[in-house]
């Protein structure tokens, strides 16, 4: 297994100007090109759902988390936690780059031999929960905040959830319990890109929005921000007051980068055809925010 | 067998700061209700709110705890199931989840309240142990071992309230994965486990009543089953009988006839279980049970004991 160890970020020293945002959208130009490489070598992949939260992931890891040993073991400062783990393509291609998984594991993505498939697997280095069914992140994140509590531990639970799965009741379960105990060391990032699999959210689930004023009223701290600056997000998480547990409701495009994949559902779950994998590298030469 | 647990948990959690125990907005009973006393940050109440229970549990476990999440046995393993399933089996995290009231136990809260299909649900699961002490000496025994134990989930099947001590006299100490001779015999061998095993102790004595040397065992652990200890018992008995409060599918008694098969015994099998059936039937346990059959006179009818 490969050990990696990332610098040691003291969580709190988070504010404005501290990142290095063009760094950060290199970075997200060259994670979405490598997952297009994937995409021509197996075709069991989310592409368009690791698009809308590339930034976001990027942050968690480059920005945010301190971590060791992959960030899975008990004694890794911080963890994050994949729950809309139909976006885990994004997560590996972080830990490649960063040398927790390794070239041949990509290669062997969703093939015999491999230890990586369309969902994340725990124990695989650098992946801190088995998701994939949606739902489940709130609550083990939930668990995992607390502990840190219980133990006098000044971790951080670094959560990505979709929009779609705050559909799930068991969502809110978690989400009420994570503000009754009051865990301000649970920080959460909703990746809206108002897509389920099946259609547009906004339009199919009407009630289901607004979101954040949701969190706001189960007692949680929120901010809404553009979800593809890593800017906004990072500002949002140094920003927040603390007391409570903090969600940033980031307002993304599925797809985000390819233009014939942004907002069209069938992207969910699609792999370019040679000739779409092309046009898209050609356009994955800049990205807005 | 809920107080003993009770008991064994807090005197557990005095000195093991790791042990947590997060519940569903069941009345702590007992000593419960001292440990959420002394140690308030170690009790969790997720209030009427099953799935982040068992969610909780599995991150308590991920950061280096060790939860116990406690409620009926319905609302531990049915209402949150795919929870821990993926959340305690798949990621195989040594979690303790206590079902109180296995079986038809709250025979009056109605079909519900009853697990009677909980150990066939719960020893479907990979990695999930299963286990339902017979009486309460047994539950101490098995909380024991579920708070120190590193090979993933467990589900402990408890009962409620007044089970008899049946295991005083045991020849051997209560261990995880074997089966356990509460009294050992040549002619008959009775397998049971959870709270009818006080049934079972009387359908034995019935046997001794007519000249049978029997063997009584508790076959607490029902996953891993211990297939050795069983088909031992089919070699050395001419008769067993398997008498246990869950419903016939996936039941211990067709396990054992599916040993008896595969390791080609000569011994007859008579198995007593619930009835695959919700009953509309009102009463206390005992009552309930009959109604499925499980009634002493009944099952010694039927097995000619008349």
């Amino acid at each position: 297994m490969n050990q990696a160890t990332a610098p040691a970020l003291d969580a709190d020293r988070v504010r404005r100007n501290d990142l290095d945002a063009a760094a950060a959208r290199q970075r997200c130009l060259r994670y979405r090109r490598r997952i297009l490489d994937i995409s021509q070598q197996v075709g069991a992949l989310h592409v368009a759902p690791a698009f809308s939260c590339t930034e976001i992931v990027d942050l968690i890891y480059h920005d945010l988390m301190r971590w060791q040993d992959a960030g899975q073991s008990p004694e890794s400062p911080d963890v994050f936690l994949m729950s809309k783990g139909h976006g885990c393509m994004v997560q590996y291609v972080i830990l490649e780059e960063m040398g927790v998984l390794s070239r041949e594991d990509i290669d062997l993505y969703c093939k015999p031999g491999g230890r990586l498939g369309a969902h994340p697997d725990f124990g695989v280095p650098g992946i801190a929960a088995s998701t994939g069914s949606l739902g489940h992140g709130m609550g083990i994140a939930t668990g995992m905040a607390l502990a840190e509590r219980l133990q006098k531990r000044d971790g951080k639970v670094y959560l990505v959830l979709s929009d779609g799965e705050c559909q799930e009741g068991s969502t809110w379960e978690a989400a009420m319990m994570a503000a009754n105990l009051k865990l301000d060391n649970l920080i959460a990032f909703v990746d809206m890109n108002d897509f389920s699999g099946l259609e547009r959210m906004s339009e199919a689930h009407p009630s289901f929005h607004p979101l954040a004023e949701k969190f706001a009223a189960f007692g949680w701290e929120t901010a809404q921000v553009p979800g593809h600056s890593a800017d906004a997000i990072f500002a949002a998480v140094g920003d927040r007051k603390g007391g409570a547990p903090f969600v940033a409701v980031c307002e993304t495009v599925k797809g985000k980068g390819v233009s014939y994949m942004e907002h069209v559902p069938i992207w969910h779950y699609r792999a370019p055809s040679p000739e779409e994998y092309r046009q898209a590298l050609d356009e994955l030469v800049e990205i807005s925010e | 067998m809920r107080n003993r647990f009770a008991d064994v948990f807090y005197e557990l959690g005095q000195v093991d700061p790791r042990l947590c125990l997060v519940v569903a907005d069941i009345s702590p009973a007992g000593s419960i209700a001292k440990f959420r006393t002394e140690f308030p940050d170690r009790f969790v109440n997720t209030g009427v709110a099953e799935q982040v229970m068992i969610g909780m549990c599995a991150g308590l476990s991920q950061r280096g705890l060790r939860p116990f999440a406690y409620t009926i046995a319905t609302f531990t393993l049915y209402r949150p199931f795919e929870f821990v399933r993926d959340d305690l089996c798949y990621q195989n995290l040594p979690v303790t989840i206590v079902g109180i009231g296995g079986g038809v136990t709250y025979s009056t809260l109605g079909g519900t309240h009853h697990a009677q299909e909980d150990i066939a649900i719960a020893t479907a699961v990979p990695n999930l142990s299963v286990i339902a002490p017979c009486d309460p000496s047994e539950v101490e025994a098995a909380t024991r071992w579920c708070a120190e134990q590193t090979r993933g989930p467990v589900y402990l099947r408890l009962g409620k309230a007044g089970e008899p001590e049946l295991t005083a006299d045991a020849p051997e100490p209560w261990q995880f994965g074997k089966l356990r001779p509460i009294t050992r015999g040549t002619d008959v061998c009775i397998l049971t486990y959870g709270p009818i095993a006080k049934l079972a102790a009387d359908i034995a004595e019935r046997f001794r009543e007519l000249g049978q040397s029997v063997s009584l065992i508790s076959a607490h652990t029902l996953k891993p089953l211990d297939e050795d200890g069983i088909v031992a018992a089919l070699k050395s008995h001419q008769r067993v009988v398997v008498i246990e409060e869950t419903a016939p599918t996936g039941s211990l008694g067709h396990r054992v006839k599916q040993l008896a098969w595969d390791s080609q015994a000569t011994c007859s099998i008579d198995t007593f279980c619930l009835e695959d059936e919700f009953i509309h039937h009102y009463g206390n346990h005992q009552q309930l049970l009959a109604a499925h059959g499980l009634e002493q006179g009944l099952i010694a009818d039927r097995l000619g004991l008349g």
